[in-house]
């Protein structure tokens, strides 16, 4: 029956024995070392029984707060593939001089740069700051859960499924060899006949299904769903900034999607959208990507934006600085983000006045940015600060991202981007504003809420430690890329002619040690935490002292968030109810309506891979059988209309009770 | 000025805490899918921007007026502007409370739907057996994917309106089911806002340009 090449290819597509890169020892080792430890860890949930708690408690939940944690722990496992290919393209170009072509072949170097930048901005830096939002957002603004929960759990699915698609690529086929954005004519099948770019077509698109409907969501959440007395310059600066960043998510996340659709065609189909010959316009695909591409920078720093301000002005123990001003620069962010994209493609041609229009809106920018680094600094002004975990990311940030912005208006201006153009001065750039704005604002974040999350705080020692290796790290891995970019070194090259530049790599690639130190120095502040727990308790529910809402329940949070619905007068309202006198009120507790958890989200998310997976090997038959069991599995989950349920009054007393008891010992 | 507000509140007499009712907030599936359909608008604004770029890379192959037949697509959009009025009587009829009138309404809506469909398959196909098919040119490869875009949405408008024509047969006119006519009704009319813009961008400026 194998025998016959057409049956064989019916079944199994473009999929063959040579696929599996057995002839690549560190992909060997990689596939050992993975398959190992995911044994361990299913072998541990079987041991303990746990895949019950799981499916029940986790998996099926509509809960944002375990969503919002869901996507916190994918970002986490992400970072750590993600910055393994950072570790080895540093290695790889700390050795490769002197005719030393080091130790990866050019094609497998060009999928690990691909793979890193794709990783660490759609699996790591989306689902960090869509953790965050999911987890904060509903509890600041006094809300029971987001607008639509099953959406959420079906959002965080589909993101997941994308990520596996991603993994799977590294041990059945390849993946890009194009850099992160794919651009043709080099993705086009003529010249990227594999899998790779199909890998990254799907799995982006599968993710960004994920990502737009939870940006859907969480704007109705948001405008609809506020506590009474909370109107919009009420709300807390980081639900602001989590409105804006989902209003640039339903804004620009379609046009990811459109012009990754264009690219399937023209690899599937045959057209001639962004071909070389018949008419097709590959700078149509650089100019659509990035009106996508800039806004999603803003998408990613607008909510850490948002943590820093909170974090700042709970831990100087002063209302913000300057909220309105706040607000407006924030919204003034999200428009002229969409103003701004050619600046990536200056050396396209477009000429002057193109060009110019351009680089004056991104140095407009600069402008509302500016104002509120000066609006957190005149909140620490006189403050009274608690140098606590959180704070020290801020400060951190603080500094890092000035430099940063600075570098960013240095390649607004046309003339100097012709020279620094894909050098490795733009590297240093933009990981100096995504390191040290989005990472330092979701490790800021991370440290702030954790102990909102869990009940208990995490340990600040390694925190102190995890931070400042991630500071000094970075600096170490990244002036250097400045100094080279300066001198003329473009991006993605894997071996250098020139031995002069050797130190520079060499110090790059310490400063890659010292952040791996920072990322185990984060797992052990997890470990210990957890080991610590209840030395590290608290049963206030607020820990820090803090002036929003959330910190107004118990931590962790019930289901239902809040046994009563607040009601809002003041944008620190927790502050305020707290300098009013408030009471934790202990009856009148009434049945609370809440959604019913369900599978279909993880069913439609494993349905997706097994789409995703037929589509990038030529597997029809399995393509669409997944399509067509996503389309009735959708269908049938439309004809459940027993949704939601309400929570006896007695469970809400009884663990409304349960607290006041903890709160009573505690003053004893 | 409404923090002193509060304030004063607080003076007189002081502010309440907690709501002692049940706090519903008012329903946001009608802002959510408005704010969906915004994103769907934003495909839509891509290929037109693509087919208006590379409309008139023809590469030495036909344009569009070697190709359209302006009577064809004439019925077409007949078609699709007819299924908006019947999905309106349709909505209508479900305002009365009138379940049979609204399934024979949206009954009719689908068909006129699967008539629209069927033509541009018809006129895809003629195209495709005149060697003018989208590998053909850049200008064929943006009018086949913002045409098929759109008839792939009112084909998949077609199946949720059978699943909900169902849903209404087995449940009838309840809440959830006229949450869900009201979120297709919106879904319909946008396509053929869509429609309207293919027709006048690319049809009839294709055929006088």
């Amino acid at each position: 029956m194998f025998s016959n090449p057409d049956l064989l290819k019916f079944i199994f597509g473009r999929l063959t024995l040579d696929s599996i890169p057995y002839h690549e020892p560190i992909l060997i080792v990689t596939f050992i070392a993975v398959a190992i430890g995911g044994g361990a860890v299913l072998g541990l949930l079987t041991y303990f029984r746990l895949w019950g708690y799981l499916w029940n408690e986790w998996f099926t939940s509509i809960d944002h707060k375990k969503i919002g944690i869901m996507y916190m722990v994918l970002a986490i496992i992400m970072l750590l593939r993600g910055f393994s290919d950072a570790l080895l393209m540093r290695m790889q170009q700390a050795m490769a001089f002197n005719g030393n072509e080091g130790y990866l072949p050019p094609h497998h170097y060009d999928q690990i740069f691909t793979a890193h930048g794709v990783i660490m901005i759609f699996f790591v830096a989306m689902p960090l700051v869509t953790g965050l939002m999911n987890f904060a957002v509903p509890l600041q603004i006094g809300a029971r859960d987001v607008s639509f929960p099953f959406l959420n759990n079906f959002s965080f699915w589909m993101t997941t499924a994308g990520s596996m698609l991603i993994m799977i690529s590294l041990f059945i086929g390849e993946f890009a060899r194009t850099g992160w954005l794919a651009y043709p004519p080099l993705s086009e099948s003529a010249y990227s006949p594999d899998v790779g770019v199909d890998y990254y077509i799907w799995g982006l698109q599968i993710a960004g299904i994920g990502t737009l409907l939870s940006g859907v969501n969480l704007i109705a959440t948001i405008v609809k769903m506020r506590a009474p007395g909370m109107t919009m310059m009420k709300m807390p600066i980081f639900t602001w900034t989590a409105l804006c960043t989902n209003v640039l998510i339903v804004a620009a996340f379609p046009v990811l999607t459109a012009v990754l659709a264009l690219l399937t065609l023209d690899r599937y189909a045959g057209t001639n959208f962004f071909t070389n010959d018949l008419g097709g316009n590959p700078m149509m695909y650089v100019n659509l990507i990035w009106i996508w591409g800039h806004p999603e920078v803003y998408i990613l720093i607008l909510p850490a934006f948002g943590v820093f301000s909170e974090v700042v002005s709970t831990f100087s123990s002063k209302r913000l600085f300057g909220y309105a001003s706040m607000v407006y620069a924030t919204v003034v962010i999200t428009i002229l983000s969409y103003l701004v994209w050619l600046h990536h493609f200056f050396t396209m041609g477009s000429g002057a006045s193109v060009n110019s229009f351009f680089g004056i809106t991104t140095m407009i920018i600069s402008i509302p940015t500016g104002a509120k680094i000066f609006n957190w600094l005149f909140t620490m002004y006189r403050g009274r600060i608690r140098f606590e975990v959180p704070m020290l990311w801020a400060m951190g940030f603080m500094v890092t991202f000035v430099i940063g912005g600075m570098t960013g208006v240095m390649l607004a201006v046309p003339p100097a981007d012709f020279v620094l153009h894909n050098s490795l001065f733009l590297i240093a750039h933009f990981h100096n504003v995504i390191i040290g704005g989005v990472v330092f604002g979701a490790f800021a974040g991370i440290n702030y809420w954790f102990p909102k999350a869990f009940g208990f705080k995490l340990d600040p020692f390694w925190g102190k430690m995890s931070f400042w290796f991630w500071l000094v790290g970075f600096y170490f891995a990244f002036m250097p890329l400045y100094i080279l970019g300066l001198m003329g070194v473009t991006r993605r090259l894997s071996q250098f002619e020139d031995p002069s530049l050797q130190i520079y790599f060499v110090i790059a690639a310490f400063g890659a040690g010292l952040i791996a130190i920072g990322i185990a120095s984060f797992l052990m502040q997890i470990f210990v935490s957890i080991k610590n727990r209840h030395a590290l308790a608290d049963v206030t529910g607020d820990p820090w002292g803090g002036r929003t809402l959330e910190w107004s329940t118990s931590s962790p949070p019930p289901s239902y968030n809040f046994a009563l619905t607040p009601i809002v007068y003041d944008h620190d309202s927790w502050w305020d109810m707290k300098n009013r006198g408030h009471i934790r009120p202990t009856d009148g507790f009434l049945p609370i309506h809440m959604p019913k958890s369900t599978g279909t989200g993880v069913i439609l998310g494993i349905l997706s891979i097994i789409f995703g997976f037929g589509m990038v090997w030529h597997i029809w038959w399995m393509a669409a059988l997944g399509f067509v069991a996503m389309l009735v599995v959708t269908i049938v989950h439309t004809f459940n209309y027993n949704r939601d349920f309400y929570i006896p009054v007695e469970e809400v007393i009884r663990t409304e009770n349960a607290r006041t008891k903890i709160l009573a010992e505690q003053v004893q | 000025m409404t923090a002193t507000h509060a304030n004063t509140t607080a003076n007189d007499e002081p502010a309440a805490f907690y709501l002692k009712e049940a706090h519903h907030p008012e329903e946001s599936t009608m802002l959510g899918f408005w704010i969906y359909i915004m994103s769907d608008c934003l495909i839509f604004a891509v290929l037109f921007a693509t087919y208006g770029v590379l409309g008139r890379s023809y590469a030495a192959g036909p344009s569009p007026a070697d190709l359209f037949e302006l009577s064809t697509v004439a019925i077409n959009t007949t078609m699709l502007l007819l299924s908006s009025i019947t999905y309106g009587f349709a909505m209508l009829s479900m305002e009365k409370n009138n379940t049979r009138s609204t399934l024979l309404w949206l009954g009719i809506t689908g068909l006129f739907g699967v008539a629209f469909v069927a033509l541009e398959l018809n006129e895809f196909y003629h195209l495709i057996l005149e060697g003018a098919g989208p590998q053909r040119s850049a200008f064929l490869s943006a009018f086949f994917t913002l045409v098929g875009t759109h008839g792939l949405h009112v084909t998949c408008g077609i199946i949720w309106l059978v699943t909900l024509m169902v849903q209404v047969g087995k449940r009838g006119l309840i809440h959830e089911n006229k949450r869900r006519l009201m979120c297709l009704s919106m879904f319909w009319h946008f396509l053929d806002v869509v429609w309207i813009g293919v027709f006048s961008f690319v049809y009839l400026m294709g055929v006088l340009g």
